[in-house]
This record gives structure tokens, C-alpha cells and sequence, in this order.
């Protein structure tokens, strides 16, 4: 879906709550005066037939909630073909993210390749290259797990100040799926690693099918501890523009390592040093130096509702304060939740415990008393980590880091509930 | 999960690593075919491992890169647009606006060798041959001011090539520089601040896309046609205000317009130009070098405007045959024109704007 097939934009979408706050108010709480039509009358739904059985083989989302879609932001790349979009996180709740609406980047555009089309070659140090089709696949003994998948940029455009006004856009270059697929080491250990000798020090390169190729150098260690080649995600085969039919996935590794479109995996002695891993993904500190193989996403966390893009509609009372949280060094423990800027901090609920490298729902139920607020999460794993601020984190790095900001984002909630993104002192 | 190069040193991998020796085997797939694995198996390692044979010049390859990637690229790989710039940024890294290029960042040749043959031209990806391949990379590298314009790449002088920033990175240190500072210890729980302020909105920059812009740019669109009609009216009566200028051969004239496209992607000429990547050059020909008000000249062309040059038909002749030659440091990256006739003809061109 283009952004030209929007039918509400965000704009469009918060003035009309403003517009309408009163009646939103009333609907909202139940309390209409007089009796409600809605429930006095009869209404067509009640008396008249719905649709059939065979009407939607497939189903889309109900016309109601056509705003829940990914963006783009056209100013951020030269063509919408080499680019990103992103996860509508301010509309989810739970922490599975459906894929038609799980952020897209793509260096070269997202191809069509047919199962019977699909080749997968293992070669490099191995005892014996070896070629599979997709149907090989689907013999091995296959695991079930559930990650998020988080590009390195995201909240990029937010190094040097409050930029994009809608959690969507700072922190939806994250999803998460449960994968089905072989574990990589499955099929490394059918190639024979004899060859490789010493495996401490070798590498695995992975490669898509795609013009761009996206080749990346993943260390041995983490090749044969947890990555997956994944076919299937939340059940149904991989979406086109996921990587359909084959991707990797890299738990708790930047995005750009899910190679998708798979098409080859190498055993060398020594990083590729590939474009995506030397001129991009890469992060440049204020002395001009940068570092490289900054694979792993640290703790994270951000409020996704109430938000820009999330206002609150009723007025003062009972308010559902939600968020997720997510560590690429392991599960969440912890989530804090500030109201003030960051100078008081309560714990907010999990709603299940934190699993490892998959996203955690949080949640903060307050009685909102109407007068505005400053909205904070900050994370915590289970290595001790704390999700830093942006003051903390530029104090290391700089402002030209362009990946990995894991900063504490703050959302500027005002008393007639619309909510911008700031940053405070 | 543990650092890799902190990882060997661990005693986890012995464990990670043991299994496969135990490990089954299902005896699917096949073995891949020698002619499967070339076909596939093109990466280039720093080292220049995997290198093909083959061998590309710079003047070779500023006419492949002029037909293949300037469009996005920049006939100097100046960059275009939104597109990458693969040139220039010299010592940027540290700056607040680091400009990231082939010459002012990227730390190893065979990075660019590889992702140009492996996934350039964008669109036709593959479809440049090892020669074209390494003819391109030493453009890239010539645009680069980092091998002479008689260079030849190939893969004997591959590793010959010293990249500006191949030092410039370190692996990964959030472990030492983050990770003991960002910790249970030192989180504050209760009146950590003493007050807070808003030091920044989104709202004030105001770039976060809507809907809305749909309705502004077809606006623009409206108002282009107008503007372009307004163009064309006025561009015959400034000919006709500029009798005086001795009339140039108008076929030599539209030649020159032709080569100029070399040169538009830096310099404007006409109603309004300005100064861009280079000066705008209304009036160049016949005038004082270094005298375009606004453009900050390198210290070669300010020593020699200095020393008097002026630009007539045979400074600017030659010039324009070797541009770095005639004005030792010139910002201008452009390796020059072969042809006599083509140089002729810019400057015909060049001297119907005053």
C-alpha cells in the first residue's frame, strides 16, 4: 500500500479527534444523554446479513482501520526503491507484528522469486559445497521462535535533536515475528565445517538474491548459536517484501544482518568488508573515527501510546499508558515509566515476562489528572544495562552516529491530550 | 550475547563449537557445481582475494561512468540529489555535517570493486563486465584526487591503491565505553532532576511528512508550466538586448551546449545562475579568471588570477584539455576534454552569455 492510497492521513486523523473531542468524550465514556440510539434503535448490522464465507479468501484489515499502515519518509532517500518505511507501532498493541503492516527496508526493492526459482548455495571452507531448493529446506528439523528484527537506524534521525513527531516514525524500524526455519548450524554441519579447521576465528558471509545483494560477515560464534533460515513468519510463509521465500534471521542483530531473498552462505577466514558493513552501518564518532561490527542492538524502549500519532481522546481519569521495550543482549526485566521529564521513574507492567530478543509489552494504568505530562520509558535487561538518555549517549559518541540510538525518548503530552516529541534538559 | 573478538578469548565457543563433530547429517541438497560456485562466489576481500583478471583505465572510466552512474552519481561523482556522493569529504569525519565518500571514507578498494560489479549500475545491476568494473573504480578513485589521470586499475595494481581513511575504524567498544556506565548502579529512581525544560520540538521543524504535502506539490506542479512559459518569452529578448557580441558559429554554438552537459552538473550559465559545486560562468570568456563574485576559488586559481590570467580562447583551451595540468590544486575534478573541436565548441557556447 502507497501513502496515496490513504484515505486518512495523520493530520487528517488528529484534527478530526480535535474537532470531535467532545463527541469522542461521550462515545468514549458511555455515558451519552438520553438514551442511545446506537442501542435503542435497531441498527442494519442487527437485522441484515453480513458478509459470506467465501467473500474474503484472504482477509485485509476492516476499512476502519485503513490508518494502520506503514510509512515512508520521502525526504529521507534519494527513490522510494532503495529506502525504508515504517511500522505503525502507535496503533499496535501486543508485541506480534503483523507483517503486512512490519516496516520494509530494501536496498534494491523487494523482488518476486518463485520457490521453484529458489537456490541457496553453501560454499566457502566447507567440505562440500552444496546446493538446496527451497523443498530441501523443509526436510530439516525446524524451530519456532519469536524476535524482533530492528534496523540499525532506527531513531537515526533523531542523533541531533526532536525531529519526527510520531512514534511511528522515531521508533518503527522494528517489528516482530515468530519465525519458523532451520537453525543456520543445521546446515552448515550438512556442508561439514572439517575444512574450516579452528572455528573461532572464521566467519560465515551471507548474500541475497536481490541486485543489492546485501552481503554481510557474521562471526562464526554467532552463526552457529541462534540464527535461523526462515521460511515462515506468524505462520505464513514469508511476505515478499520480507524476504519470501527465504531470509535469515539474526536475533538481536541489526536488521541489516536478516539477509532477505537468501541465496548463498560462505565459510571464510576474515570479514567481506562489504559495503553494508563498512560505508553504511557503520557509526562515526565525534573525533571523526567510527566504529565497525556494532552488530548488536542495546535495550530499548519507547511509549507508543499515548503519542503524536496517539493522543489521548477522553479527558482526565483512567489512562492506559503503553509501550514496548526490547534488548538485543538478551530478555527485558524491567521497564520504568516517568511522567515528569525523567526526574521520578515507576515500574511499569509487564505484560508477559521478557523473552530473549523479542519485543515486551509494558504497560502503566494512571488515574491522568489532565495537566501535562512529559512521557519517558527506559528499559533494563537481564545484563544490568539501562536504556541511556540522548544526553548520555551523544556524551560518548557525538551527534553523528547516524545507528544504534537507543536513547530514552520523551513525548510532550499536553492537557488537551495531543502529544509532540521533545527533547528535555 | 558477547563480542566477537572478546568471544575467542571465551570459553563458550569450545562448547558451541564441539557439537558439529556429533552432528547429523540428512543428506539433502547437492553438491554445488564448479561452474555454480564462480557464477555465485564473486565477493572481493580487502586483501584483493577473488579478484578477476581485467584491467580499466581512468580515462576509460570517466566515459563508462559518465553513461552508467553519472545520472545519480555526478559526472564527478559529485553526487546528485539525494543520491550518494562518492567524491570529495576530505577530512569531514569530524565535522558536524561529515560528507561519507569512496576517498573520505571507505576504508578498503575491494568494497567498491565489489558492490560495483556486484549490484551497480542501479537498475541493471550485473551487467558491467570486470573491465568496465575496474575502468569505473579508478574513476571513482581519479574523482577522488587518489591516482593519476593516466592510472590504470587492474588486478596487479589493486593493492598498490592507499585508501585515505583504512585506519579510520575500531571495532565495536560499547562494552568499555558504554556498557559500565549505563547500569543498574547508577539508575535514579527519585528526584533525579531538579527541573525539567523543553529544550527541542519536532513540531518546530515541522519535517514529518503528511498527507497535505500531496496538495502542495501538486501546486508547484500547476505553477511550473507558468514559470517555464515565462522562460521562453523572455530568453529572445535578452539575445536581442546583446547586439554587440561578434555572433559565433550557431552550429559550433549548439555543439558546445551538447558538451556543456559535462560540465551542468557544477557550473550554470544563463538567467539566474549561481554559483554551485563550481562558479557560474555567464560572461567567463574574455574575463579576468577568479572574478566571480561569491565563489571561494582554490589558492592555484586565486595565485593565478593574481598573476593576471585572463580567460581567452587559449587559456581556456588549455584549461579545459587538462584542467589540473594548467591550474595546479584546481577544485575543478574534471579530467578534461580529448577533443579539439569539442573544447572549441564549449567555449563558443560559453561566450554567448554575458
Amino acid at each position: 500500500m502507497s501513502m496515496d492510497d490513504l484515505k486518512t492521513s495523520r493530520r487528517g486523523f488528529l484534527m478530526s479527534s480535535a474537532a470531535a473531542g467532545g463527541a469522542l468524550l461521550a462515545a468514549g465514556t458511555a455515558r451519552a444523554e438520553g438514551a442511545d440510539p446506537l442501542i435503542t434503535e435497531v441498527q442494519d448490522w442487527a437485522s441484515g446479513l453480513g458478509d459470506g464465507v467465501d467473500a474474503t479468501p484472504y482477509g485485509m484489515p476492516i476499512e476502519f482501520e485503513a490508518d494502520v499502515v506503514r510509512r515512508n519518509v520521502p525526504w529521507l532517500t534519494a527513490d522510494p526503491i532503495s529506502s525504508i518505511n515504517f511500522t505503525p507501532i502507535h496503533a499496535l498493541d501486543g508485541t506480534i507484528t503483523p507483517q503486512g503492516c512490519a516496516f520494509e527496508r530494501h536496498h534494491s526493492g523487494a523482488i518476486e522469486l518463485r520457490k521453484e526459482d529458489y537456490r541457496l548455495m553453501i560454499n566457502g571452507l566447507v567440505d562440500k559445497p552444496l546446493v538446496f531448493a527451497y523443498a530441501d529446506l523443509e526436510r530439516f528439523p525446524r524451530e519456532n521462535h519469536v524476535y524482533f528484527c530492528e534496523c540499525a537506524a532506527n531513531t537515526g534521525m533523531e542523533w541531533a535533536g526532536a525531529q519526527l513527531n510520531g512514534a511511528q516514525f522515531t521508533h518503527g524500524m522494528i517489528h516482530n515475528m515468530e519465525y519458523s526455519g532451520v537453525p543456520l548450524r543445521t546446515l552448515l554441519e550438512e556442508a561439514g565445517m572439517d575444512a574450516a579447521g579452528d572455528l573461532s576465528d572464521k566467519w560465515v558471509y551471507v548474500e541475497g538474491a536481490d541486485a543489492s545483494s546485501n552481503g554481510r560477515s557474521i562471526p562464526m560464534e554467532k552463526a552457529l548459536d541462534d540464527v535461523l533460515v526462515a521460511f515462515k513468519a506468524n505462520g505464513e510463509a514469508l511476505r515478499k517484501e520480507h524476504g519470501y521465500p527465504v531470509r535469515l534471521v539474526v536475533p538481536g542483530w541489526e536488521g541489516n544482518m536478516w539477509v532477505k531473498w537468501l541465496r548463498r552462505i560462505e565459510i571464510t577466514d576474515h570479514a567481506v568488508e562489504s559495503r553494508e558493513e563498512t560505508s553504511k552501518y557503520t557509526d562515526t564518532l565525534a573525533d571523526g573515527t567510527s566504529r565497525k561490527w556494532t552488530w548488536v542492538m542495546d535495550a530499548k524502549s519507547v511509549v507508543t501510546s499515548p503519542s503524536p500519532q496517539s493522543p489521548i481522546t477522553h479527558g482526565p481519569g483512567p489512562l492506559v499508558i503503553t509501550g514496548l521495550a526490547w534488548s538485543g543482549h538478551g530478555a527485558i526485566t524491567g521497564v520504568d515509566v516517568s511522567i515528569d521529564g525523567g526526574a521520578n521513574w515507576q515500574k511499569a507492567r509487564l505484560a508477559k515476562p521478557g523473552a530473549k530478543m523479542a519485543l515486551t509489552r509494558f504497560y502503566l494504568d494512571i488515574d491522568w489528572d489532565g495537566s501535562e505530562m512529559l512521557l519517558q520509558s527506559r528499559a533494563h535487561d537481564e545484563t544490568g544495562y539501562v536504556q541511556p538518555t540522548k544526553a548520555q549517549l551523544r556524551e560518548v559518541r557525538g551527534l553523528n552516529s547516524v545507528y544504534h540510538n537507543n536513547c530514552i525518548q520523551t513525548w510532550h503530552v499536553n492537557t488537551d491530550g495531543s502529544a509532540e516529541n521533545v527533547e528535555v534538559s | 550475547m558477547s563480542k566477537f573478538p572478546k568471544f575467542i578469548a571465551g570459553t563458550a565457543l569450545a562448547t558451541l563449537i564441539a557439537a558439529p563433530a556429533v552432528a547429523d547429517v540428512y543428506g539433502l541438497g547437492r553438491e554445488a557445481l564448479p561452474e555454480e560456485i564462480a557464477a555465485w562466489n564473486v565477493d572481493i576481500s580487502p586483501d584483493g582475494s577473488n579478484l578477476p583478471e581485467g584491467s580499466g583505465s581512468v580515462e576509460d572510466g570517466e566515459i563508462l561512468f559518465s553513461d552508467n552512474c553519472a545520472a545519480c552519481h555526478g559526472e564527478f561523482a559529485e553526487g546528485a540529489g539525494n543520491w550518494p556522493k562518492l567524491a570529495g569529504g576530505d577530512d569531514t569525519l569530524a565535522n558536524d555535517d561529515p560528507v561519507k565518500t569512496v576517498g573520505s571514507y571507505w576504508p578498503y578498494l575491494s568494497t567498491v570493486f565489489d558492490y560495483v560489479h556486484r549490484s551497480m549500475p542501479f537498475g541493471a545491476a550485473q551487467t558491467l563486465s570486470y573491465d568496465d568494473t575496474y575502468a569505473i573504480t579508478a574513476y571513482i578513485l581519479y574523482s577522488n584526487f587518489l591516482v593519476d589521470d593516466d592510472f590504470v586499475l587492474s588486478k596487479e595494481t589493486f593493492m598498490d591503491v592507499e585508501m585515505p581513511n583504512a585506519d579510520g575504524f575500531i571495532i565495536d567498544d560499547r562494552a568499555e565505553t558504554e556498557y559500565t556506565q549505563f547500569t543498574e548502579a547508577n539508575a535514579c529512581y527519585e528526584n533525579c532532576k531538579d527541573s525539567v525544560e523543553i529544550t527541542m520540538r519536532a513540531t518546530v521543524l515541522d519535517v514529518t511528512p503528511e498527507t497535505e504535502e500531496e496538495a502542495s506539490v501538486q501546486d508547484a506542479s500547476e505553477e511550473a508550466p507558468v514559470e517555464v512559459a515565462a522562460a521562453e518569452t523572455e530568453a529572445p529578448a535578452e539575445e536581442a538586448a546583446a547586439p554587440a557580441m561578434a555572433e559565433p558559429d550557431p552550429e559550433l554554438v549548439a555543439a558546445g551546449e551538447n558538451v556543456f552537459k559535462k560540465c551542468k552538473a557544477c557550473h550554470k550559465v544563463g538567467e539566474g545562475a549561481k554559483n554551485g559545486t563550481g562558479p557560474m560562468l555567464n560572461g567567463i570568456i574574455g574575463h579576468p579568471a577568479g572574478a566571480v563574485e561569491g565563489f571561494k576559488y582554490s589558492s592555484g586559481l586565486q595565485d593565478a588570477a593574481a598573476g593576471g590570467l585572463v580567460w581567452d580562447q587559449a587559456a581556456m583551451t588549455q584549461f579545459l584539455t587538462k584542467p589540473r595540468d594548467f591550474i595546479k590544486g584546481t577544485k575543478m575534478s574534471f579530467v578534461g576534454l580529448k577533443d579539439q573541436e569539442d573544447i572549441d565548441a564549449v567555449i563558443a557556447y560559453l561566450s554567448t552569455f554575458e
